[in-house]
Order: structure tokens, then C-alpha cells, then sequence
């Protein structure tokens, strides 16, 4: 090769090469990308939260995803360790996620117990993101549930009931109770949930017949249609199933959870309830009821599909699915606590290392007869 | 083209990577690389025993004379890539960074041929026969692995093998040599797959080719009935050309684990290794050059070139016009498997399918996070181990129990690796496992 | 009194049950009895106690056993000082054994300052796992990757990495040999105490090759060796080593005499030389 070429040309250098195992190329997905599509996912579930219990719920999302962040930010600097894992935004997840579990009554500083709840015991305290066996959020909701019940079930009604759709469906009794709420008779403008009303009826009255009439105030067709819009008491971003489903559509199109946990969570409690219901409708409620209330959407939807603490394969993430169902309705029928899912999650996020050591998929190579099959064959 | 119709199968698990880097080099035809001043031929390009030098300093060699020989059953000769002298036996990098015996041969400028092997006429020459050329025209697997093609050809008696599958899959990004070489010498090809065949006593041979070279299985497809050959298509998935992932969606049969493809009656050449039995024993020309793709967005002019055995990789960038841009890498092989180097002075082997350079801002030094349990590499893994739950144990230094987890059935793809969203070292946490436990059990 | 008697019948209960499962333990004590040579315990307290290993024993205790039966002589303890051993001796009235202090020395002098490659590495801090990436992130595919798998591997804390070369303090290593086999490169040997002066160069290589990757290889110029007396340095292939089988090692003035070229010729308490001129320049500093 001539000199002019030569001078022509660009070489490397062949200094500050990089060194490091191949492969070369990465997938352009990281964590925090990650944590900004559950974000995405997020944007329908904190507009309802929003259009139904206004702005008191903007201000308890802000509080929670402050909180969460300066806990973490607090633990990490005690800790010294470095701040940058505040970058991957997972806190900012949490917060979101500990709102959506709180009611929009809830004081400023039930965030804050909440978050440091969540950030500290659920999950810096394991060796953070990644290494937690439950379900931030879920700790946080069962911790404030135990400690402070009176404030977490201290519900208030959406800006969309009103003396004409008051009703059993939106958990005040009468329309008498709503007009005397309207006319600043009672002291707290407060109401029930659903569930809660399901629950207290099932306890008074011990599973009798008599129930089914009683059960039937809150949970007829009527009713349905505004539990499914979300119309109901409730935690801020559990009401509404129409945005935790939209929500959940965009979780499976971004390939962030496994369907199976949402699907087979639903289906087991739709399976469990309707056979109850069927063979002792006095028990509980149908099916649609039970779907429609509650924490169950978004648990099976936002919490129980946490990548970190829901299994890895395939048919465990199906077996953890049946087991949240059956240990939610347990809890339901015949607990003490109307509500059961996040129990159920952090229940079912312990046994998560089991049910990940029996579905193992055999590696390549080990089944024994060689299948002849295939287009060669 | 035909209108032939081929069918398309594919493995379990893999990935799709984005951006497959292989129109930077897909339509360069292949080109001849001009006569070097001197060659640093490295004795040792097989898996296998090390060839035993046959020449010293100071020797006249012609083109093609055999310069180092077998030195074993697992082994193969080697010849001198040009004529001329031998200026040196000296130490260079080898491609895995240690110093490595090399001849250092000065061209004379004449490039003449030595005395070649004589023709055969395959389709008249017993296996045995064949299966000697081929080895002593020193071929080795040219897809990455170089191990001696005349081992694989060589089953035990109680071993029946049923197949004969040509890897055309190039399932590695940026990499484009076989394609090239299945579009411009296609004929070529076949012919060396119905001589491996014949070689084998094998009927069934085909060529798995993924569906993103449309216009080879075209080529292919036209010209295959006359040799007996069959045409798969595979889908776009890495690693489909990994041996045992490619004979799955062949046959569909499974490698038993640990166990080598001939223990499915399964036997895998690559379509370069195909070409160059085609020249061994039609002209009875040895193995001394090779279809390399110097390729990345650094260089200037990514292009397919015919490179001779001992071609300094930095030779080789020059040929391809050089960089425009300060690269933060150099890879011997793909993206995916090859092997990040730190100089230049490396060189062409039998086994270099490509020369990567990427760019400074493609190398990020990555930071890596605990592992969020996403399960993606369980999906990725074609082997379907557990990467993430293996990297934890090895990490913790625990290699019994990688061990159990089957660690030393991992390929090394490194699908789990590019998928990983907390950017874990897994493959490099598993290549310290095989190292360690390969240690442990050699105590 | 009739709701208390509730309350005394428990605490009777309780009583007596704790009376008869204390007896069942102390019976048992005396019946499944295992006699303990008490000798085992007194050797045990003798030893160092830091159950490294670096006997081949289990632990101390496994290694107090196994001097008891005669199997091992008190010195085999690489970390026990020499009084520990004479005492031991003492106890069992066993012989001494001869005895060899023995130090790591890592055979590699390559700091960043002398490497001439410079990569920029990628990956887990670890050495196996460094050198099987196109021979380690150092030039030389023989020289010290300086990951620090020695350094955890040591159980006393003997060995620092001092600008990306791992250097073994000789005060603080005991000679359990833990180091050298974690080592992938097998630059870590146990020497005698008593040497005073190394080379720190592995590499087979030839000087030329070496010079490329490495400004203090030793490049087998054998000035060391004409030096020295007869017999104090080895010549293997393009490498020189001091031989610590001599009968007199060499003394530490034979690096002023050897003018060693390229400065792999060192003496062994290189390191705390180090230590003092940093310490200084900081002193300057400040």
C-alpha cells in the first residue's frame, strides 16, 4: 500500500479499547425504562383517581411519590451507598402505587408512614430494588391497615354520586342519609365501600338465607355499570376497573407482566365466589360483584404482577395467580377484614422462591426419547 | 428466482436484536484482498492438538505448501497462505490475548502455488478418502468454533447419523460473509455439502438459512435439486445458528445434554467449511484463505473480503477504508459471541468470520443492578436454564451449585445478556463457573 | 380462692414437667457420653485459631486432631509462630519438626504505572472472570489483574492492591497458602521469610515481547546472576528467579549491585517503601 494512501487514511488508534464479555450489543431496555412504561401504564388509573375524588387525590399522589423518594434518597445516603439507584425511578413507582391504596381521605402524614413503610421496611431494609420478597405497596397498605384501621377505611364519596343515584349500590344505606350528608346534618361526609357493606351484612346476619336480600342491594346489575366506571367507595386508584383494565392492556403490550397473574387471579375468584354464591348464594355475592370491588383489579393488575416479586416462569406465575384467588376470598368470606388482596399478595409474594424451585423448565437436552418431528423428519 | 417455496421453522427462546447491523454490508459483493508484504500465520487455528511446525526460519515456502502438520487425531495441518520466506517463528497476540507461536511469512510477490493435492472425483471416492483430504487440507468448522471438520465427519460405528444440516443461519448481527458466499458461490456450496454428504454416507443434507437472506435461498433454491440438497428457511432468532438450536428446527430432535450432535445422528458443517471441501477436493487446494465481513459503523467502506490466513487485522481495516470515527471496540467474530480485542496486531484465522468496530457511544460502560426478577433470560435462554438464579449462585461463589444448575450446558450466546434490562454479566459470570468447576475437576 | 387454683395447677404443671425433662437430659448425658481426647482441646487453644485451611485440615480443631494422631507435626501450621509450635511440641512431646516461615510474594511488578497497554475494563472485579476476556485488561497475559480475588481470599487481611497490583504485606501473612490458589495466573508463591530480595516478573515471554506490554519485566539479562554468587539465581528460559532452595539466599544489597535494567529486581519489603515515600509526599503536602 503507497504512502499517499496511506496518509488518506483514518486508523484506530487502538488505545482505550474497551474490554468486556461478549455480547457487544444490548437490548435498549434497561430498568429504568422499565419503570417509566408501568408509569405509562399508571396515566389512566391516576386520571380516574383524579376525575372521581378531584383534587384531594393529586395531592395525596404528590405526597406519597415525594415522601417515597426522599425515603429512599434518606436510606440510601445512611446507608452509603450511591444515589444513582434513585435514578431507576422505582420509588417514584412505589408512591404511586401506596396512593392508589389510600383512601382520599387520607392525612398527610398517613403518606408518609405509608412511604416510609414501603421504602424502608418492604424494601431498602432487603438491599432494595430487586432483592425485596413483597410487594412494596401491598406492605405498606397491610401495615397501615393493622396499625392505623380507623383512618384507612375512613372513606369519602366521589364527586359523582348524588342524591338520585345515591343508593345501596354506592354504599350509603338511604337516600335519607344522602340528603342529610347534602344538608350538613351528619359530621363526617364519609361512606362505605361496597365490600365493607357486603362484610358487615355477611357478620350480622352469620351467612343465613336472609342475606341474599341484603347482598343484593349492593351488588344487582344496577350497580355494576358504576362499579365498573368506578362510582364507588373506595382506596383512589382501586375503583375504577375500566382504567386499571386499560392500564393493565398496556402492561401486557409493553410485555411487562405476565398475563397469566391478572388472569388467573380473576378467574380463580370469579371461579371460587360463583360456586359459593351458587350453591349458598347467603354466603356472599355473585361473581361480577366481587370482580368489581375492592382492591382486587388493581392488585391482580399493579401489585401481584410485580416483576420482582412475582415468579419467573410461566406456569408458576399461573399457580401464584390461583393462589392469590383462593387465599382473597378466603379472606373476603370469611375473614375479618372485608378486604383481602394485599393480605393475599404479600401471603403469596413469601411463597413466590417455592413456587419459582417446582416450575423449572428442563434445560435443552435433558428429556430422554428424541421426538422425531419437524419439517426434515 | 423461482417460485419455489421453502418452509420455515425455528427453536425455543433467543432473541430478536433491534438493529442487526447487516445492511451495512449485505449488498458488498465479496471482494479479493490485494497480496500483504507479510503474513502472521498462527500455528495453533484449531480446536484440538496443536499442529507441529515444519519449517524454520529462514525456509523458502511456496502458496499452499503445508507448513505445520496434524499434530494428532484432533488436529489439522497448516499451510502457507502465499509463497515467499519464513522471516520469523515469533510470538503475537492470539485472539484470546495471550502471545501465540506464529510464522511470520514475507511475500516474495510471485504467489505461486506449491505442488496441490490431485483432484478427485467425489462421487467415485470412498468416505475415507474424502474424510482424508479434508483434513489434510486442514479444514476446520469456519463459523467460529474451528474444530476439525474431518472429527465431525468421523462418527463412531455404533453412532448412525441420519442428517447432515449446513449452517447457513448467520444468526449473528453485522456478520455477512456466508451470505455472500451462498449468493455469489452458491454452486460451490452445494457441491461441498453433497460431498460432506457423500463423505457421511448421508442422504438427508440440507441448508438452514434464515429468511432475512431472501435472495441466497432463492439462489439456493434454484440450483439445489441437482445436488440432492434441501433448503430450510429459519426465522430471524438468535441463536439459530447455535449446533443444537439449528438441529432442533431441522429435525427436531434434542441434543442430549452434554452430548455432541452425532449422538442425534446429527451432523453440522458450516457453509464456509461446505466451500472450502468443495476447493480441497475438486483442485485439491488447501484451506489458506477465508470470507471475513470488516464491518461496524466505524468503517468507512463495510465490505465482504477474501482474506488469506495471517492478514493483520489492522491490514484488514486499512482495506475497508479505514475508520471515521474513533471506535470503542474491536471484536474478532459478532456482536453477540466474538471476542473483544485490545490491539490491532491480531490476525485472520480460519476461524474469523467478521471484524467488528463499534462506535465509542455504542460501548457505554454499563452499570449493572440487582437482578429484578423481569424473567426475560429465562424466555431468552435456548438452553432454558435459569440465567438470573445461576448468575446469584455464582456470584455468591457458589459452583457446586451452578453446577447442579447446569451450568456447563450454557452456550455462552449471550441472549440472556443482551436482554437483561439490570445489564448483569451473566455471561461472564457463567464463563468463570465453567472455568472454575473445568479447574475443580481437573484437581 | 377457687379461681387462683386454676393458676397453681398450671405452675404445678409446669413444674413438673421441666423436673422430669431435666432429669431425661441429665441421664442422657451421662449414657451417650463422648469421650474427648483432652489433648485435641489443648492443641486447639495452642493453635492460631483462624481456621484458615491452610494445612489442607478442615479447621484448627480438624488440625489439632490430626497432630494428636501423629499424622501431622506441629509446624505443618503454616500461621502458628514458633513459640506456638515449640509448645504444641512441648504438650504432646512430639518432635519440633523442621521449621520454614513461609510469606506469599506475588511475582509481578506491572503497576498501572508500568503497564504500556491501557484497555478500559468492563465486567465483574473479579480475576478468573478478567483474564478470559482477551487475556485480562493488562497488556501482559501474564502480569496481575489486580481484581482482588487474592485479597478476598485472604483471611488476614495480608494483601492490598496498590495501583492495580496486588502486593502481600510479609508482616501480616502467615503463609497459609490461600492466596496462591485462588490466583489464576499463578503469580502467588510461598517463599522463605528470610528471602530478601525477589524478581517480580512471571512472564515466559521474550524480553522483546515483554518490553512491548511492561516497562519492569525481566528480560533475562542475567546481571543479577553474575552478580550473585554461584547458585543464588535461576535462569528458566527468558525469565530469572531467585532460587530459595540456595544455601544462602541473596542479600538485599545485590540490587544496588546488579543495576538490574529495568528495575523487576527488588527488594521484599518493596511495598513498605512504597508506603513511607507516599506517606512523605502526603507529609509534603500537607
Amino acid at each position: 500500500m503507497s504512502e499517499e494512501v496511506k496518509s488518506e487514511l483514518l486508523m484506530p488508534k487502538g488505545d482505550e479499547l474497551v474490554l468486556s464479555t461478549s455480547p457487544h450489543i444490548h437490548a435498549t431496555e434497561d430498568v429504568r425504562s422499565i419503570m417509566i412504561k408501568v408509569l405509562i401504564a399508571l396515566v389512566p388509573v391516576i386520571c380516574a383517581g383524579i376525575i372521581l375524588f378531584g383534587s384531594a387525590a393529586a395531592l395525596i399522589m404528590g405526597y406519597c411519590v415525594v415522601f417515597c423518594v426522599v425515603a429512599e434518597a434518606v436510606w440510601l445516603k445512611l446507608a452509603g451507598k450511591n444515589l444513582d439507584s434513585l435514578k431507576d425511578l422505582s420509588a417514584v413507582v412505589t408512591g404511586i402505587l401506596l396512593a392508589m391504596n389510600l383512601s382520599a381521605a387520607a392525612p398527610w402524614w398517613l403518606c408518609l408512614i405509608g412511604s416510609v413503610l414501603a421504602i424502608w421496611l418492604a424494601k431498602q431494609i432487603f438491599g432494595g430494588l430487586g432483592h425485596n420478597p413483597f410487594n412494596p405497596a401491598a406492605v405498606a397498605r397491610v401495615g397501615l391497615l393493622i396499625a392505623l384501621p380507623k383512618y384507612m377505611t375512613t372513606w369519602i364519596p366521589t364527586r359523582f354520586m348524588n342524591s338520585d343515584t345515591a343508593s345501596y349500590c354506592q354504599g350509603l344505606f338511604t337516600k335519607a342519609d344522602w340528603s342529610s350528608v347534602l344538608a350538613g346534618k351528619l359530621d363526617a361526609v364519609t361512606c362505605a365501600t361496597p365490600l365493607g357493606v357486603v362484610g358487615t351484612t355477611a357478620k350480622v346476619l352469620n351467612h343465613s338465607p336472609e342475606a341474599v336480600n341484603n347482598f343484593a342491594q349492593v351488588a344487582n346489575p344496577s350497580c355494576y355499570w358504576q362499579y365498573f366506571l368506578g362510582n364507588m367507595g373506595g382506596c383512589l386508584g382501586e375503583t375504577s376497573a375500566l382504567a386499571l383494565l386499560i392500564g393493565g392492556l398496556i402492561l401486557i403490550a409493553f410485555k411487562l407482566i405476565k398475563w397469566q397473574v391478572p388472569v388467573f387471579y380473576l378467574g380463580s375468584v370469579a371461579l371460587m365466589t360463583g360456586i359459593i354464591n351458587y350453591f349458598l348464594p347467603g354466603v356472599t355475592p355473585p361473581p361480577v360483584f366481587h370482580l368489581l370491588t375492592g382492591g382486587l383489579m388493581i392488585g391482580a393488575i399493579f401489585m401481584a404482577t410485580d416483576m420482582v416479586t412475582s415468579p419467573m416462569t410461566n406456569w408458576g406465575a399461573a399457580v401464584f395467580g390461583i393462589g392469590l384467588g383462593v387465599v382473597t376470598c378466603t379472606i373476603r368470606i370469611w375473614g375479618n377484614y372485608p378486604e383481602g388482596v394485599s393480605f393475599a399478595i404479600v401471603f403469596m409474594n413469601a411463597l413466590v422462591p417455592l413456587i419459582d424451585k417446582f416450575f423449572v423448565k428442563r434445560p435443552f437436552g435433558y428429556n430422554k426419547p428424541i421426538v422425531e418431528e419437524g419439517v426434515a423428519a | 428466482m423461482t417460485t419455489k417455496t421453502y418452509k420455515t421453522v425455528t427453536f425455543k427462546g433467543g432473541v430478536h436484536p433491534a438493529r442487526d447491523g447487516k445492511d451495512l454490508s449485505r449488498s458488498a459483493a465479496i471482494q479479493e484482498a490485494p497480496l500483504l508484504d507479510e503474513y502472521q500465520v498462527i500455528v495453533q487455528q484449531n480446536i484440538g492438538a496443536p499442529p507441529k511446525l515444519l519449517v524454520k526460519k529462514g525456509d523458502e515456502v511456496k502458496k499452499g505448501q503445508m507448513i505445520a502438520e496434524a499434530g494428532g487425531f484432533v488436529s489439522v495441518p497448516l499451510h502457507s497462505p502465499t509463497s515467499g520466506k519464513v522471516k520469523n517463528i515469533d510470538r503475537i497476540p492470539g485472539p484470546m490475548g495471550v502471545p501465540t507461536d506464529a510464522v511470520i511469512i514475507t511475500a516474495d510477490g510471485k504467489d505461486e502455488w506449491g505442488e496441490l493435492m490431485p483432484p478427485l472425483d467425489w462421487k467415485n471416492t470412498d468416505g475415507a478418502t474424502l474424510k482424508k483430504r479434508i483434513c489434510d487440507a486442514g479444514i476446520v468448522g469456519m463459523g467460529g468454533a474451528a474444530f476439525p471438520a474431518h472429527v465431525k465427519l468421523s462418527p463412531p460405528p455404533d453412532k448412525k447419523i441420519d442428517y447432515l444440516i449446513l449452517n447457513g443461519a448467520e444468526c449473528e448481527p453485522y456478520l455477512t460473509a456466508d451470505h455472500r458466499l451462498m449468493l455469489e458461490e452458491t454452486e460451490k456450496v452445494l457441491e461441498g455439502a453433497a460431498i460432506l454428504g457423500h463423505a457421511l454416507g448421508v442422504k438427508n443434507v440440507f441448508i438452514g438459512i434464515e429468511t432475512n437472506k431472501e435472495d441466497a435461498i432463492h439462489a439456493l433454491l434454484d440450483k439445489c435439486d441437482a445436488y440432492g440438497v434441501g433448503v430450510v428457511g429459519l426465522k430471524v432468532q438468535y441463536p439459530q445458528g447455535a449446533e443444537k438450536q439449528l438441529i432442533y428446527a431441522v429435525t427436531g430432535r434434542k441434543v442430549p445434554a452434554g452430548k455432541l450432535p452425532m449422538d442425534a445422528g446429527c451432523v453440522v458443517q458450516n457453509v464456509g467449511t461446505a466451500a472450502a471441501v468443495t476447493d480441497a477436493v475438486k483442485e485439491g487446494k488447501p484451506l489458506i484463505e477465508r470470507i471475513t465481513t470488516v464491518t461496524g459503523e466505524p468503517i468507512k467502506n463495510p465490505s465482504n473480503w477474501r482474506f488469506r490466513l495471517g492478514t493483520p487485522v489492522s491490514r484488514a481495516i486499512e482495506l475497508a477504508g479505514g475508520i471515521t470515527q474513533e471506535p470503542g471496540k474491536i471484536i474478532l467474530g459478532g456482536p453477540m459471541m466474538g471476542f473483544a480485542q485490545k490491539s490491532m496486531d491480531v490476525t485472520v484465522m480460519k476461524n474469523t468470520s467478521g471484524i467488528l468496530l463499534l462506535e465509542k457511544s455504542d460501548v457505554i460502560q454499563y452499570q449493572s443492578t440487582a437482578c429484578i426478577r423481569c424473567g426475560r433470560c429465562l424466555s431468552a435462554c435456548p438452553m432454558n436454564l435459569l440465567p438470573g438464579s445461576l448468575s446469584a449462585a455464582i456470584e455468591s461463589e457458589k459452583f457446586d451449585l451452578a453446577a447442579k444448575m447446569n451450568v456447563m450446558d450454557c452456550i455462552e450466546c449471550g441472549s440472556c445478556a443482551y436482554i437483561c434490562p439490570a445489564h448483569r454479566p451473566l455471561v461472564q459470570h457463567f464463563r468463570r463457573a465453567k472455568a472454575e468447576i473445568r479447574n475443580r475437576s481437573k484437581k | 380462692m377457687e379461681e387462683y387454683g386454676i393458676y397453681i395447677a398450671a405452675f404445678a404443671a409446669m413444674a413438673i414437667i421441666g423436673a422430669v425433662l431435666g432429669c431425661i437430659i441429665g441421664i442422657a448425658v451421662k449414657i451417650f457420653k463422648v469421650e474427648v481426647d483432652p489433648r485435641i482441646e489443648l492443641v486447639t487453644e495452642l493453635l492460631p485459631g483462624a481456621n484458615c485451611g491452610g494445612c489442607g485440615k478442615a479447621g484448627c480443631a480438624d488440625f489439632a486432631k490430626s497432630v494428636v494422631d501423629g499424622e501431622n507435626a506441629p509446624n505443618k501450621c503454616p500461621v502458628a509462630s514458633q513459640e506456638q509450635v515449640a509448645a504444641i511440641a512441648q504438650a504432646l512431646g512430639v518432635e519440633l519438626g523442621e521449621s520454614m516461615k513461609k510469606v506469599a510474594v506475588v511475582f509481578c511488578g506491572g503497576d498501572k504505572n508500568q503497564e504500556k497497554v491501557q484497555t478500559l475494563y468492563n465486567g465483574v472485579s473479579d480475576c478468573i472472570s478478567a483474564s478470559l476476556i482477551a487475556g485480562g485488561p493488562k497488556g501482559c497475559a501474564y502480569g496481575c489483574l489486580g481484581m482482588s480475588s487474592c485479597a478476598r481470599a485472604c483471611p488476614f487481611g495480608a494483601i492490598e492492591i496498590i495501583n492495580g497490583l496486588a502486593v502481600v504485606h510479609p508482616n501480616l501473612c502467615v503463609g497459609c497458602g490461600k492466596c496462591v490458589d485462588t490466583c489464576p495466573r499463578d503469580l502467588i508463591k510461598l517463599v522463605p521469610v528470610d528471602a530478601k530480595v525477589h524478581i517480580y516478573c512471571s512472564s515466559p515471554e521474550k524480553g522483546a515481547v515483554k518490553m512491548k506490554v511492561c516497562s519492569v519485566p525481566c528480560i533475562a539479562c542475567r546481571k543479577c546472576v553474575k552478580a550473585a554468587e554461584e547458585g543464588q539465581f535461576d535462569v528458566k528460559g527468558f525469565l530469572v528467579g531467585v532460587n530459595y532452595d540456595a544455601e544462602k539466599l541473596p542479600e538485599a544489597d545485590i540490587v544496588e549491585k546488579a543495576k538490574c535494567p529495568t528495575g523487576c529486581l527488588l527488594t521484599a519489603d518493596k511495598h513498605v517503601k512504597i508506603e513511607e515515600s507516599e506517606k512523605k509526599d502526603k507529609g509534603e503536602a500537607a
